[in-house]
């Protein structure tokens, strides 16, 4: 498998070598001197074939990575690089999941730069944190998603420990999942975030379909919901997402949660839930943690991944948690060690930076409520864009056709309907770039340019097939 | 209460028992993790946790590998202090942790192969970003199973017992090779030789490059260049933990020896660095995996594929802690204070070990201390038995790892009498 360069090589390295003793006696050099020889050319160690016919085949090894290719570009970046190639100035970014200003600009909020001032003030050392994160923030996360005053808080049944952001709190239930529940499945939503698929193949755990996406309604497939988690084996793991469902922005109502519960406990599953958007959704914490709280007052066992990257804009820190809701104290006691055990092997002990602004946002009480308007405002823009979004659609679209679920939708991506012939159009017309499957970033739009995607949606739904 | 079918396995992760609540089947709710035992503490982080819990005022912490100034506090080095000063403010935000990231890599591999070799202008590495070095080390072990899904793993005896942890987690089947003497308290060197020509062709090896980690013993430079030659022969791969870059002598240069001597062969190097401890930034956990190809395409198509595995991991490593690495590798003046700083610690580290050793040969110790001298870098592969250490930690407070490792970083001119002391007492009747 040697690359064209080195096919001179012969097939047999001590034959190699014998050819490095017999051109060092050519070139007088000894094994240091011929090591600085060909350092001093100052060019690719391939060089040397003028000097010493085939010391070059001897200077460097056939790379045992030959044979792999290049893997696939991710499918989310790229319409990000397209979007920057593009020099029309009526450009709009929608694939970005990423929180932007009204001026399109990223967002850091106030009491994160007041949060790292007063660490930088603090001088805080940089240990070790242990296996487990960071005690202050684990306790605070459990606190946020629970409800400090939560019974399976006051008895200590969940097991949390700090992760790296939701991708990597994820993957430690996964790993959890493989370990302990060898053979189960991960039921994921059709569609769902793409990397979801990544994690659990990496982890080697099984997973399949579940509907959830109804093109027809643009809303919930809900019996089909129902009717796949209870035709999957008992005891599967079903992912949900606690809100703001990414990719479509459909989420179940409190009623629908409700019939879920029941036909998770009636199949005695496991409920997984992802919860990337809490306080982002709607606004509220508590509100975006309704259905979590749900499932916990029911005194279900579940697993809960946080992540902190959206709703504090620490998406560059990697902060979030792992829970698992245990029946008991020792169960959650033991569980929290084997995730540990998970954790050593993958990255020792996490981050402290991010963890450390979380606790402190949320352990000062005037950060904390300062926090709470900025979610506010954030969560407050994007419904803001969706109703001017819904406006300018319902004014300028004579069809009659049902554009509400502009609206329905929540958090930060919303499913437009729009196919993929009808989304390329919407780039190369309009240069309003998005993910193929119709999935548009409601972070990326600004008031202004509501009018000018709703003439694009308009155009590419009714006259691109 | 059932288990599902599926959860038969090994008794390694599992209790032996599955009990059946009835309580919680007539409530109507399922104990899911009954099935799931106590882990064991961590060998290391284990013994932080028995400190922390011990009440006495003598207590001494010799466990985990994390540097003490001479009053036994962790150091934030000015370095650092500076470069966190320069970025306050900076705006770390995602659309830029890409960039970030890539200058940590080009920061690093420079680091490490030497200003003399424009290896970044070579392009044919493919570096990224990695969780320190555990994080460095399981993306290896990854991508070493994916491309190489036969293969094995050559650990030397002893080591890092998280390599261990690594390798096995990423399903890869570990093998060993002899590197410790426990009769001499040196270099197995014969057996070492021994075991890499015995191993197949073309078998993948991890080399701790400088301050072997627990043994403290490295082989010399004649050494590494023959260990060199037998990898060409037999056509090895060469991978390397490099956690103490600095550290080990106090200067950088000469600590990446060993790594410079396989690449001036032409090796293919893999290599796993760690900021941790050459710049205190432990729990920033920045980290770097590198890999040396043929040519630019190889390296581009290699570094795709393990932003693959990171991706399914954790996405994208924290940025914080990297652009302090940037800040200080990619400032001269920072970069000064740096080595001027990592040779600080090298210096009381390397006093320390003279001091313990005098000390213990004042004290009439019948017992050869040479060892203490001899080995290089943060820890003391003292010798003591695992009922000695147990003895140390129950009678003296003296805690360390139970393999007799003792981080001499935690050693100071105030608890270095009271650490002599108790070695002695415990190894008096030897």
């Amino acid at each position: 498998m040697a690359s064209s360069m080195l096919s001179l090589a012969s097939a047999s390295p001590s034959a190699s070598l014998a050819l490095q003793d017999d051109c060092k006696t050519k070139l007088k050099l000894g094994t240091t001197d011929l090591a600085s020889f060909l350092r001093k050319e100052k060019r690719n160690p391939f060089m040397t074939a003028k000097s010493c016919g085939r010391i070059t085949m001897v200077a460097v090894t056939a790379s045992r990575f030959e044979g792999i290719i290049m893997a696939p570009p991710d499918p989310i970046l790229g319409v990000s690089e397209a979007f920057k190639a593009d020099t029309n100035e009526m450009k709009l970014n929608l694939g970005v999941g990423a929180y932007r200003t009204e001026e399109l600009q990223p967002y850091v909020l106030n009491v994160v730069k007041k949060a790292e001032n007063l660490m930088l003030e603090r001088g805080e050392n940089k240990e070790y944190l242990p296996i487990e994160g960071l005690a202050a923030f684990n306790k605070a996360t459990a606190d946020l998603l629970f409800g400090a005053d939560n019974k399976v808080i006051q008895q200590q049944k969940v097991a949390t420990i700090q992760g790296l952001s939701g991708t990597g709190s994820l993957r430690l239930a996964a790993a959890l999942i493989e370990r302990y529940f060898p053979g189960a499945k991960v039921l994921i939503s059709s569609p769902t975030w793409g990397n979801h698929k990544n994690i659990l193949n990496d982890a080697r755990v099984p997973w399949s379909e579940y509907r959830y996406y109804d093109p027809q309604t643009v809303g919930l497939d809900f019996d089909g919901m129902i009717s796949d988690i209870k035709e999957a084996p008992e005891g599967s793991f079903i992912l949900l997402h606690g809100c703001a469902h990414n990719p479509t922005g459909i989420d179940p109502t409190l009623e629908q949660w409700e019939k879920i519960a029941d036909v998770i406990q009636e199949k005695k599953h496991i409920p997984f839930f992802d919860v990337a958007y809490q306080g982002f959704a709607s606004g509220s914490l508590d509100e975006d943690a309704a259905s979590v709280r749900l499932f916990a007052a029911r005194g279900m066992e579940l697993i809960v991944a946080q992540s902190y990257s959206k709703n504090l804009g620490l998406y560059a820190e990697r902060i979030g948690a792992i829970n698992v809701v245990c029946s008991s104290v020792d169960a959650a006691a033991r569980v929290k060690s084997q995730l540990k055990r998970l954790a050593r092997p993958m990255y020792s002990n996490p981050p402290v930076h991010g963890a450390r602004i979380v606790a402190n946002v949320v352990g000062d009480p005037a950060l904390f409520s300062e926090w709470k308007a900025e979610m506010e405002m954030m969560a407050g823009r994007i419904k803001g864009v969706r109703q001017k979004l819904f406006d300018s659609l319902s004014a300028k679209d004579r069809s009659g056709k049902d554009w509400s679920f502009i609206l329905k939708q929540i958090g930060m991506f919303s499913f437009t309907g729009l196919n993929k012939a009808q989304s390329d159009n919407m780039t190369n017309k309009w240069h309003v770039y998005m993910t193929k499957d119709g999935r548009i970033s409601l972070a990326g739009l600004s008031s202004a340019k509501c009018e000018y995607l709703a003439d694009a949606i308009i155009d590419s739904f009714h006259n691109v097939k | 209460m059932r288990v599902p079918q599926t959860a038969v396995m090994s008794g390694r992760y599992l209790t032996n028992r599955r009990r059946v609540s009835t309580s919680r089947a007539k409530s109507g709710f399922l104990g899911w993790w009954d099935h799931v035992p106590q882990a064991p503490k961590d060998p290391i982080l284990g013994v932080t946790e028995a400190f922390l819990a011990d009440t006495s005022p003598l207590k001494i912490n010799l466990g985990v590998g994390a540097y003490r100034d001479d009053e036994g506090r962790p150091v934030v080095l000015r370095c650092v202090r500076a470069a966190e000063a320069r970025i306050a403010g900076a705006q770390l935000l995602e659309s830029i942790s890409t960039a970030a990231s890539t200058k940590l890599v080009e920061r690093s591999v420079q680091l490490l192969y030497g200003m003399d070799v424009d290896i970044v202008k070579q392009k044919r590495v493919s570096g990224i970003q990695a969780l320190s070095g555990t994080g460095a080390c399981r993306l290896f072990a990854e991508f070493q199973r994916r491309f190489y899904p036969e293969s094995h793993i050559y650990l030397p005896i002893p080591t890092w017992s998280n390599h261990h942890n690594i390798w096995r987690d990423a399903q890869v089947p570990i093998r060993t090779f002899r590197y410790y003497h426990a009769d001499s308290k040196g270099l197995h060197f014969a057996a070492l030789m021994d075991d890499i020509k015995n191993a197949p062709d073309r078998s993948f090896f991890l080399l701790h490059p400088c301050a072997h980690n627990p043994t403290g013993i490295d082989p010399t430079e004649e050494q590494w260049r023959e260990i060199s030659y037998q990898f060409k022969v037999k056509n090895h791969f060469p991978f390397f933990d490099m956690a103490y870059q600095g550290l080990a002598s106090g200067d950088p240069d000469r600590d990446a020896k060993a790594v410079r001597i396989f690449f001036e062969d032409g090796h293919l190097i893999g290599c796993s660095q760690s900021f941790a401890k050459i710049m205190g930034l432990y729990g920033h956990r920045v980290g770097c995996l590198s890999i040396l190809s043929g040519d630019e395409m190889q390296a581009t198509a290699i570094r795709s594929q393990l932003r693959l595995i990171a991706r399914a991991m954790y996405s994208s490593p924290p940025v914080h802690g990297s652009f302090l690495v940037s800040t200080i590798l990619g400032d001269q003046d920072l970069k000064a204070l740096w080595e001027e700083e990592v040779k600080v610690m090298a210096n009381r580290i390397i006093k320390m070990r003279t001091t313990l050793r005098r000390t213990l040969e004042k004290m009439g110790s019948s017992v050869n201390w040479e060892h203490i001298t001899n080995q290089v870098g943060m820890f003391w592969f003292s010798g003591l038995s695992p009922q000695q250490v147990d003895e140390m930690a129950k009678k003296f407070h003296v805690y360390m790892t139970h393999d007799g490792r003792i981080s001499m970083a935690g050693v100071t001119r105030s608890n270095v009498d009271y650490l002599a002391t108790a070695i002695h007492e415990i190894t008096k009747s030897d």
